[in-house]
């Protein structure tokens, strides 16, 4: 079906045990001297968390920085809306921790489909970003001692979560928006709010540009650089509903697949099992509850369908499936996320789920406000059932809140070797946007670690020892690679604001988000996977001869964003569906139904996939021109590769 | 649920705006304000005109991209929260709706009820941070911070930035948003060394953006959808006399 090359791909991974490859490939990292950085113009694309930080990083260093983001503010990126914490090995609680615990812990938790050293390294930096973090101001929790207050997450036996009340995201965002800020005034970073990268600009096999959309006044611009950094964050909106914000998009890492950087592991995408569900066809997006509320809270549906549409409080308990305590006797309401996910699906299409569509399951907090009384549930919670109550008008101290699993967070991205630089060379790709360090499947905190210990700690090493390499080579603007791309981008906003049909970009993109949450969210297999491979060419059809953009391109125009967007998605959904289908095993996130323990547990088939999956654009989609494969066997050379057991 | 929406159009800058009628019929009372937008601009496409221009992006009243002003107030009537987290059935069936964009000089209309909020921006590049060049911090538990001054700190840290602040003041003063951070970074130890410039700095730039002054009228506090109080507003002239006495005395 495919054209397959294994282990053609080299991840650079510097030799020597896996404590000192870190140091000893800093050691031997090429050096930009300071009179030569200001030389050098690095673009970088998003400001959230890891192209924010890499970006004021860098030009603190003495690079020029152009930072590109879609929002009016770079401190609006959507890594605010992260809530729970972030992880650093810095054993403050005195209880086992250290930087092998934190690595093992997020191999383990990515089911063993992570490059070892990078996750290594990961860990490695996690103490100094809470001290670089510290010294910029970030309000982290406080013990009465004036110490660092830390919390347990899941997938750890350690407390080892710092944060910031349920705002940690917010706070490390503006502590990193504050050092950009800074670069700002000082003019080594020059920032392009509402500015789009709409494509990728390869001159003698190098990444050295872009092409851009200004949002505001349409205006499209060729930039140069000696170096694109894309910080784009992740494709979770390819579902239409997901707790991403409504602009996350995948258009500038998806357009740089097509100008020949590989996509990796798309098939990884995370749902997270405690959002507010989905209650009708109007709605923008899914609000995520924090999975602590599971910790007292009970999940149920009705034992008969008959029963669905009754007011909770009258079902008697008899009536009621207390179906994760019946399931997972030992874990029960704390089973972990992709099985309580796909749990929570299981009884919704069996006909027994609640609530408007069929899609929700009861949390019930009944019993634990029996136990310990409202009081003490409404200090644990209190701010959750606040925002509960806000968007479903509902008080769940009265009746049960009613949860469904939503799209979160996705771990698939552009493939990066060990400098996090993209087969394309210059081209790096940081945070959620490359797919190197969480596998399979994501630990809670581990997202905000990630994208501050790419842009702070990783990339300003990296980086430069690519730069080494490139004094004077930043090509003009005239260079024809530049008109071309350039001239490509025109034609697509020309060929979309032409189509003149009669149906809105929301109708289709829902249309697409819904077939793949049924065939590629939660639980996939092969004939549903092969369904959505041959639905979604039609819907991509359909776009383009139904779809209607109104306006023109010289203008603010935001139903035209919106369309390159959800164009890419189109495109971008058949990879995810490709790779969901070629890796016939089940991983982490990934449950395929054909490869399940007789418990239910995600079967992983180490010896035919211990692979990265890494795929080639060849020039069109469709069956007639499926991508290339490349595969990256995952060596591990440390850890010992286990069944993951949550019994 | 039906409505009546009056609803801010404006083609450009420079262009004259007007409100415009429209009638929102079969609106979910389950939607929120946002996606009751959503809905009329799928129909307004679909008749053939053009869909109403707003800014949004996470719409869970976290990132700050909502300036709705709704019948008269910053983010609507249902507080604390921005625009996105108001939701239709907080209004009467059959009401009108008067949906504008924040109005005041410095932040100027892009389209519709979109604007432009880079003055805050350039108030935060002013003085807002702390200079810890990367890879320089002590390690973190060397700086002790008691947990009340923590808590205090988080407290003005938590402003989103929506601008809605300057957006309810009579004055269009933007003193609550430079007051939160200039508090948030006060408060802590590591904000001390730069204390002095960067409340001179944050006020300077503030005045320059033509924001107004505050006259203790306390609309900024009551449309705060992060609930930041106008107490800090008081810190930040302390912080600013304690800082130009220091400057005039020579310090």
């Amino acid at each position: 079906m495919f054209v397959i090359m294994i282990g053609d791909l080299n991840s650079h991974t510097p030799h020597g045990p896996l404590d000192r490859k870190w140091t000893n490939h800093k050691d031997h990292a090429r050096l930009v001297n300071p009179n030569n950085r200001r030389k050098f113009e690095i673009i970088v694309v998003g400001s959230g968390l890891a192209g924010g930080s890499a970006a004021a990083t860098l030009g603190e260093l003495g690079y020029r920085v152009k930072c590109f983001c879609y929002q009016d503010s770079p401190r609006r990126a959507h890594s605010i809306a992260a809530q729970g914490g972030i992880n650093a090995a810095k054993n403050y609680q005195n209880d086992g921790d250290s930087i092998y615990r934190l690595f093992y812990d997020t191999i383990k938790g990515g089911d063993f489909r992570s490059r070892e050293a990078n996750t290594y390294r990961l860990a490695e930096v996690s103490g100094n970003i809470i001290d670089q973090c510290v010294a910029q101001g970030v309000p982290f929790a406080r013990e009465y001692s004036g110490y660092l207050a830390n919390r347990s997450f899941g997938g750890a036996q350690v407390s080892r979560t710092f944060y910031a009340r349920g705002q940690t995201g917010q706070q490390l965002l503006l502590g990193c928006y504050s050092a950009l800020c800074r670069q700002i005034a000082a003019g080594t970073v020059q920032m392009f709010p509402q500015t789009e990268m709409l494509d990728l600009v390869i001159v003698d096999g190098q990444a050295k540009g872009i092409v851009t959309r200004s949002l505001r006044t349409g205006k499209i611009e060729m930039v140069a650089g000696d170096a694109v950094v894309l910080a784009t964050g992740g494709y979770g909106n390819v579902f239409y509903l997901s707790t991403n914000a409504r602009g996350c998009n995948v258009t500038a890492t998806y357009r740089a697949y097509k100008k020949g950087a590989l996509f990796a592991n798309p098939c990884f995408t995370q749902i997270h099992p405690t959002c507010i569900p989905h209650a009708g066809d109007y709605q923008s997006k899914l609000t995520l509850m924090s999975e602590s509320l599971r910790n007292d809270g009970r999940v149920w549906v009705p034992k008969g369908k008959e029963d669905c549409a009754k007011p909770p409080n009258e079902i008697p308990h008899t009536e009621r499936d207390y179906y994760l305590e019946r399931k997972y006797p030992s874990y029960g309401n704390l089973s972990p996320r992709d099985i309580a996910s796909r749990a929570a699906k299981e009884v919704c299409d069996e006909g027994r789920g609640v609530g408007p569509g069929g899609r929700g399951v009861y949390l019930d907090f009944a019993d634990a406000i029996k136990r310990l009384g409202q009081e003490t549930i409404s200090e644990r919670y209190g701010n959750l059932f606040e925002v509960y109550e806000k968007i479903t008008g509902e008080n769940a101290y009265k009746v049960p809140m009613r949860i469904y699993p939503a799209v979160h967070y996705t771990m698939g991205g552009l493939w990066v070797d060990y400098n996090l630089m993209s087969n394309v060379p210059g081209l790096f790709v940081v945070g959620e946007a490359n797919f190197s360090d969480h596998g399979a499947n994501r630990l809670g905190a581990s997202a905000l670690m990630q994208g501050l210990a790419d842009g702070y700690f990783v990339l300003p090493y990296t980086l430069p020892n690519y730069l080494a390499g490139q004094v004077g080579k930043r090509p003009s603007i005239d260079r024809p690679e530049f008109k071309d791309a350039e001239r490509e981008v025109r034609a697509k906003i020309d060929k979309l604001l032409k189509i003149n049909g009669n149906r809105s970009l929301d109708s289709i993109h829902r249309e697409l988000g819904e077939l793949l949450w049924n065939k590629c969210g939660m639980a996939r297999n092969k004939a549903g996977l092969e369904e959505a491979l041959e639905k979604i060419p039609k819907l991509r059809e359909k776009f383009w001869r139904e779809v209607r953009v109104p306006g023109d391109g010289e203008d603010f125009n935001q139903s035209l964003e919106r369309a390159g967007r959800v164009a890419d998605f189109l495109e971008f959904a058949e990879l995810l569906c490709i790779d969901a289908l070629t890796r016939d095993e089940s991983c982490g996130a990934h449950f395929r139904e054909e490869h399940q323990t007789p418990d239910g547990e995600a079967l992983r088939d180490d010896e035919n996939f211990a692979d990265v999956f890494a795929w080639e654009f060849q020039g069109a989609n469709g069956t007639l021109n499926p991508p290339k494969l490349h595969r990256e066997p995952l060596q591990f050379e440390t850890v010992h590769l286990t069944q993951r057991s949550y019994k | 649920m039906n409505f009546r929406l009056r609803v801010w159009r404006q083609k450009d800058r420079k262009s004259r705006g007007r409100l415009i009628n429209y009638d929102a019929t079969d609106i979910p009372p389950q939607a929120s304000l946002l996606e009751m937008l959503d809905i009329m601009n799928e129909r307004l496409l679909l008749r053939g005109e053009e869909p109403i221009a707003f800014d949004s992006d996470c719409r869970e009243g976290i990132c700050g991209t909502c300036s709705l002003t709704v019948n008269g107030e910053a983010h609507g009537p249902d507080h604390p929260g921005a625009a996105c987290e108001l939701y239709m059935r907080k209004f009467k069936e059959g009401e009108t709706i008067v949906i504008e964009p924040f109005r005041l000089k410095s932040f100027p209309i892009v389209k519709d009820l979109v604007i432009d909020r880079s003055a805050l921006d350039r108030i935060v590049q002013a003085g807002g941070f702390i200079s810890a060049r990367t890879g320089s911090a002590p390690e973190a538990n060397s700086i002790l911070v008691p947990k009340h001054d923590a808590d205090v700190s988080m407290e003005a840290a938590a402003c989103i930035g929506c601008g809605a602040c300057a957006a309810a003041c009579p004055n269009a003063s933007a003193m609550l948003f430079t007051a939160a951070k200039v508090s948030h970074l006060a408060t802590l130890p590591q904000g001390e060394t730069e204390r002095v410039r960067r409340v001179v700095s944050m006020v300077h730039a503030m005045d320059a953006e033509g924001f107004g002054n505050c006259t203790n009228i306390y609309e900024c506090e009551a449309v705060c959808p992060a609930e930041i109080s106008a107490s800090f507003i008081a810190k930040l002239n302390r912080e600013y006399s304690r800082a130009t006495l220091k400057r005039s005395s020579g310090e």
